[in-house]
């Protein structure tokens, strides 16, 4: 009873510490000096390299998809939605999540290490020692890159997804091509490619914090880089699939009811 | 910052850790343009009393003044501008090992004195490798380097910085003989050329009492025994007088054995 009673007060104080650690971020972010090289080595990091991942992964999905998908519609003879239904899975849901799992495998866990590691290091206490705060040098640039990057990358999934659909299904199991277009520019509507990008920046947002989170209050050495590695990959996953519910009951209302 | 004397004070400072406590009402001034070493057990709080002094800690009571004001209860905003005036050099240097040794140089350039002229951060950068002898290594990272070029390039960026006050942390820790003397001569440079206020927390006591013009020794969280290095010499504090012993012992065998050969 005593072990849960305390498991309870260090996850509250843990709360409460990335709570504080948050609202530090976003003042930080708007005090001098803003330094947009950083932002843009981030994003060149974040973004660019994780283009070839995120292609391959959103084309075996779209492909993936159309093959379930046509062997399920092809019961009522509705093969050529199969576009169709990939599109809005990917544009709503798919695109953005596997996006963000796929960048706090990539991404997320590297942050936590190379902030971790600077931590055990000494290097932000050396950051300090020369009146440069750690959160804004380090954690802002990285919050920030992942909330442009992962609706840019979510943009691409969601083509690239549809590419990988269209190879199966029109390529591979013969569906009509005239009709699998038609039925996709028909049934897909922007609204639900806004929505996923919209889910993919409050995604890039929170796995950017919780990635820097973990990576900033590292303590002990090399083994504890590696587990709170661990650890901020499990939390940011767990987070994004409860605010991926939450958004979408919102914006089912918002933007669809 | 005012020519005084007294260049920081220390007043009634103390520190713990949940129930440990390790500063205890500490009371101790550093002259300016002097060397102060700070002695102590391994454990005594002689880096916890630095991380106070550079900001790195806060402490749970006491006055830290800097050329006279307190800034323990100043905004963070007035206390950074303070502490820009103090330089620290790591035990383990803390160089940022995503950057090369010129980067990591012309951190302090970009970030302390937000000089954007690349031409003259590299030539300040060349200054401070060639005032550390280690010229030609711009482009090496920190992983390229041995443990005495490291602390070298540590002590050009604690420069770059232009700091008034210098603390070194074991700054001779885990090097060999030659390099210890080479590093005790480049903090006494420091101070004789630069004309900067060093604090060293060492373990080389035959090196602080050659190097230093004020010796400190904490033990049990306070400043036991303070004064020149011929006063400490001559204090009974059982503790103090082990240290020397130990030290002074250790150093004549060295010198002994070297008369046999």
């Amino acid at each position: 009873m005593i072990r849960l009673y305390s498991k309870i007060m260090h996850g509250l104080e843990r709360l409460g510490l990335f709570w504080v650690f948050s609202v530090d971020v976003f003042k930080w972010t708007f005090r001098r000096p803003r330094r947009f090289q950083l932002l843009t080595a981030q994003i060149e990091h974040m973004g660019v390299a994780s283009v070839p991942i995120i292609v391959l992964s959103s084309f075996a999905i779209g492909m993936i998809m159309s093959l379930q998908l046509i062997n399920v519609l092809g019961l009522f003879r509705s093969e050529p939605l199969a576009g169709a239904a990939v599109g809005i899975t990917m544009a709503r849901e798919l695109a953005p999540v596997i996006t963000a799992l796929m960048l706090i495998a990539k991404n997320g866990s590297a942050i936590t290490a190379e902030i971790g590691s600077m931590r055990i290091s000494e290097q932000i206490d050396a950051m300090e020692t020369m009146s440069v705060h750690p959160i804004q040098y380090l954690v802002v640039p990285r919050v920030w890159a992942a909330v442009i990057v992962f609706p840019i990358l979510t943009a691409l999934a969601n083509v690239i997804g549809i590419a990988g659909s269209y190879a199966v299904s029109v390529w591979y199991k013969s569906v009509d091509r005239a009709s699998y277009l038609f039925e996709l520019y028909r049934m897909v509507n922007p609204k639900d490619v806004y929505s996923g990008i919209i889910k993919a920046a409050v995604l890039g947002l929170i796995v950017g914090l919780i990635s820097s989170f973990y990576g900033y209050y590292v303590k002990g050495g090399s083994k504890a880089v590696g587990d709170a590695a661990t650890s901020s990959v499990v939390a940011a996953s767990v987070s994004i699939l409860i605010a991926d519910f939450i958004m979408t009951d919102i914006l089912l209302k918002v933007m669809f009811g | 910052m005012q020519n005084t004397d007294t260049i920081i004070e220390i007043e009634e400072l103390s520190k713990s850790f949940g129930t440990f406590g390790v500063l205890d009402d500490i009371n101790i001034s550093f002259q300016s343009k002097q060397i102060t070493a700070i002695l102590g057990k391994s454990g005594s709080g002689k880096s916890v009393l630095m991380k106070n002094i550079i900001g790195i800690l806060e402490p749970d009571r006491g006055k830290i003044k800097i050329d006279g004001t307190n800034i323990v209860p100043l905004p963070e905003k007035q206390r950074r501008e303070y502490r820009r005036k103090i330089g620290y050099l790591f035990q383990d240097s803390a160089l940022f090992d995503s950057m090369t040794v010129e980067e990591n140089i012309a951190f302090p350039l970009v970030e302390v004195l937000h000089m954007r002229d690349q031409r003259a951060i590299r030539k300040v950068v060349q200054e401070k490798l060639d005032w550390v002898q280690l010229s030609g290594i711009e482009n090496k990272y920190p992983d390229e380097l041995s443990g005495g070029m490291r602390k070298r390039v540590a002590l050009a960026r604690s420069l770059a910085g232009e700091p008034e006050v210098l603390l070194f942390d074991e700054p001779t820790t885990g090097l060999d003989p030659v390099l210890e003397e080479s590093i005790n001569s480049l903090i006494q440079r420091v101070n004789h050329e630069l004309g900067m206020t060093c604090i060293i927390i060492t373990h080389d006591i035959v090196g602080s009492f050659q190097l230093a013009h004020k010796i400190a020794f904490l033990d049990e969280g306070k400043i036991q025994v303070e004064g020149t290095p011929e006063n400490v010499a001559d204090v009974a504090h059982p503790v103090l007088q082990k240290f020397l012993e130990n030290s002074f012992i250790a150093a004549h065998r060295t010198m002994d054995n070297m008369e046999l050969l």
